[in-house]
């Protein structure tokens, strides 16, 4: 077990919560660099994939986790990202400033949006998020102007300064461009969290009441974290324009959002590392079904199995396992296995009984 | 001066008035507690001067200027902090993120300063923390600095929110039942506290309370109410002793002396 003194203030403002903490995120960061040397193409690119779906899922879980307002419309931003992006682009604008921009217009958009929307507590939000996601499928579809209908866009290619950046082409380029928004974003989140802004989200998410009477507006804090997250979604969505090549309305239909939800419930609601579990196991799954089909039809002799909705119906049971047996996902599953090598032999098994995590969107006025 | 005055103020639920005529002022410096039975409408007033509720008539001033025209977040702006009687902290936070939630109200840094953490909002953050260590050590919260509320035993968390409020630095501080469900130990800390908030600090101190050792050892002056009406006004021990104060208690089980 580790005692931290804390010596100074900045002790508790700082990134890292000693040095051996930075250490091991330093490590992690050399093993991402090192990512493309160590693995073939087709790995990079379910990384690359990964990475997306992890900036995605922070934006999600600065409203959801952090904020504690539920979103099943953010697929409909990711995907106003990824058009206004190659939109952009296709009018000459280059990448550097194409991707920046969609990803403030659709935080602009979102604020817009969060105004009527953010009166809707609870199962409300809910569905009426959902309704911005079905909505968007059809105003994609009807602009075919700008989107080009159900036939869907190209992404054009990516040039940085001369440098020709593009997922088949160059993977390796692509994937360090992943990264680095990844990184970029996962900056900006922390450092809103160490600010008053971030406390004020999680006030909002536990008690409004109290928030407001320590003077928190609600009502702007709460679209200031709706654009945020709409703002991040959108620079996801516009990475995932380039990976995916091409795209169209389906692209970013209604299954998306409600992956993004189930993808921060199952990572760890709450914190940054969830998203980024998440966004593995979403990111993998698939994969992982596909490997252990092949391999149980191999053994069984079975041919080509075909499961329709196996993959929905495994999300369904992994979401169902974790809200029954922690609902504090892979995160609190984390945090339990740290504590019992920290503590060895002392953890007790109802060490973190009291710790529930539930979503709490409104109490008495 | 007079810091919060209520003028004629009713509230109605429906049919039933909740706060009827009521009118009091509260001096600069003062410790002013609120009385009456279950339902008499004490937590209702306090909610009034939050802004949660409209009255219906009359005026709510802070410091001669009429309240009515300000959004609930903009209450503790002019320095007014509360607490609740039924505990409303951040119960996924740690003790001192709740308290620096405290400090919202002197944040200068705006969205684009917080999100590259820019020099000036480390700075604005140690003195925030300066500040909050201050309130920590006056209620003794060290031990918990850290500790998730979610863990923390209803004892501690009275302490906690009232050490939210000290943390916005108040003018004045309005007190929901600070000691109910507290040990005769918590209690008198309790006491000795209010009275270091009065005396120390110099903040004006408005609260509810049915412990009536704990309003008759800190308060100035005492209000009574019953079934939203006023019924006396006055020092501790002549609110205690008034006829109206005495039968407005008979069968209701609960006690007036201490
Ligand atoms: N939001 C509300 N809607 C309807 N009626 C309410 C509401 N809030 C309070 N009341 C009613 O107004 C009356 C006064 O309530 P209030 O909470 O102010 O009492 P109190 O004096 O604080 O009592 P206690 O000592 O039990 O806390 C009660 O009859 C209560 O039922
Ligand atoms: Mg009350």
């Amino acid at each position: 077990m580790r005692f931290v003194f804390k010596r100074s203030y900045d002790d508790d403002i700082k990134l890292f919560k000693h040095r051996q903490q930075a250490g091991y995120y330093v490590l992690l960061l050399v093993l991402m660099m090192a990512l493309p040397w160590l693995v073939d193409d087709f790995f990079l690119g379910e990384a690359t994939n990964v990475l997306i779906l992890a900036i995605a899922g922070m934006g999600l879980m600065l409203l959801t986790g952090q904020t504690g307002q539920v979103s099943l419309g953010h697929a409909a931003f990711m995907a106003l990202g990824c058009y206004l992006n190659v939109i952009l682009m296709q009018r000459g604008v280059p990448f550097i400033i194409s991707l920046p921009l969609a990803g403030i217009i659709t935080g602009i958009v979102g604020a817009i949006i969060a105004m009527p929307i953010l009166r809707l507590h609870g199962i409300y939000l809910a569905i009426g998020t959902l309704a911005i996601s079905v909505l968007s499928e059809d105003i994609i579809v009807i602009s075919k102007k700008w989107t080009g209908g159900v036939i869907g866009l190209v992404a054009e290619p990516i040039n940085i300064f001369g440098l020709d950046i593009d997922r088949y082409g160059t993977p390796i380029l692509f994937y360090f461009l992943v990264l680095f928004v990844t990184l970029f974003v996962l900056l900006i989140f922390r450092n809103i969290l160490r600010a008053p802004l971030g406390r004020a989200f999680a006030a909002i998410r536990d008690s409004e009441v109290s928030a407001q009477a320590l003077g928190v507006n609600v009502t702007k804090t709460k679209i200031t974290a709706f654009a945020l997250s709409c703002g991040i979604v959108g620079l996801a969505g516009g990475l995932l324009g380039h990976f995916a090549g091409a795209f169209n309305h389906e692209t970013f239909n209604l299954v998306l959002s409600i992956q993004l939800l189930l993808m921060i419930v199952i990572g760890g609601l709450g914190s940054i590392h969830g998203a980024f579990f998440g966004a593995v196991i979403v990111g993998f799954l698939p994969q992982l079904i596909a490997i252990s089909r092949d391999g149980i039809s191999s053994i069984f002799n079975l041919g080509s199995l075909p499961l329709p909705g196996i993959e929905t119906a495994s999300f369904a049971f992994i979401l169902v396992i974790f809200i029954m047996f922690e609902p504090r996902g892979i995160y609190g599953v984390w945090i339990k296995i740290r504590t019992y090598f920290e503590l060895f032999p002392f953890y007790r098994k109802n060490m973190f009984k009291r710790q529930k995590s539930y979503l709490k969107t409104e109490r008495m006025k | 001066m007079s810091f919060i005055t209520l003028e004629n103020v009713t509230l109605r639920f429906g049919g039933l008035v909740a706060v009827n005529d009521v009118s009091f002022h509260v001096g600069e410096g003062e410790v002013f507690a609120l009385v009456g039975p279950n339902g008499a409408g004490k937590s209702t007033i306090f909610n009034l001067i939050s802004r949660i509720y409209n009255p219906a008539s009359g005026d709510i001033r802070f410091k001669d200027k009429s309240i009515l025209n300000l959004r609930p977040d903009q209450v503790p702006f002019l320095g007014i902090a509360r607490t609740f009687q039924n505990i409303e902290l951040f119960e996924q936070s740690t003790v001192l993120q709740n308290l620096l939630v405290g400090r919202h109200r002197h944040r200068k840094s705006n969205l684009l300063t917080e999100m590259f953490f820019a020099p000036n909002v480390r700075d604005e953050e140690r003195r925030h923390r300066q500040v909050v260590e201050e309130v920590i050590d006056f209620l003794e919260l060290q031990a918990y600095r850290d500790k998730y509320i979610a863990g923390l035993p209803y004892g501690v968390r009275k302490v906690v929110e009232l050490a939210r409020a000290l943390a916005t630095e108040p003018k004045v501080l309005l007190l929901d039942e600070p000691a109910s469900g507290l040990s005769l130990e918590e209690t008198n800390d309790m006491i000795f506290w209010i009275e270091d908030i009065k005396k120390q600090m110099g903040i004006t101190v408005l609260m509810v309370e049915h412990d009536m050792n704990l309003v008759s050892s800190v308060s100035d002056r005492v209000l009574a109410l019953a079934d939203g009406k006023e019924l006396a006004i006055g020092t501790p021990s002549q609110v205690q002793s008034h006829p109206a104060v005495i039968e407005a208690y008979l069968g209701t089980g609960q006690r007036i002396s201490s």
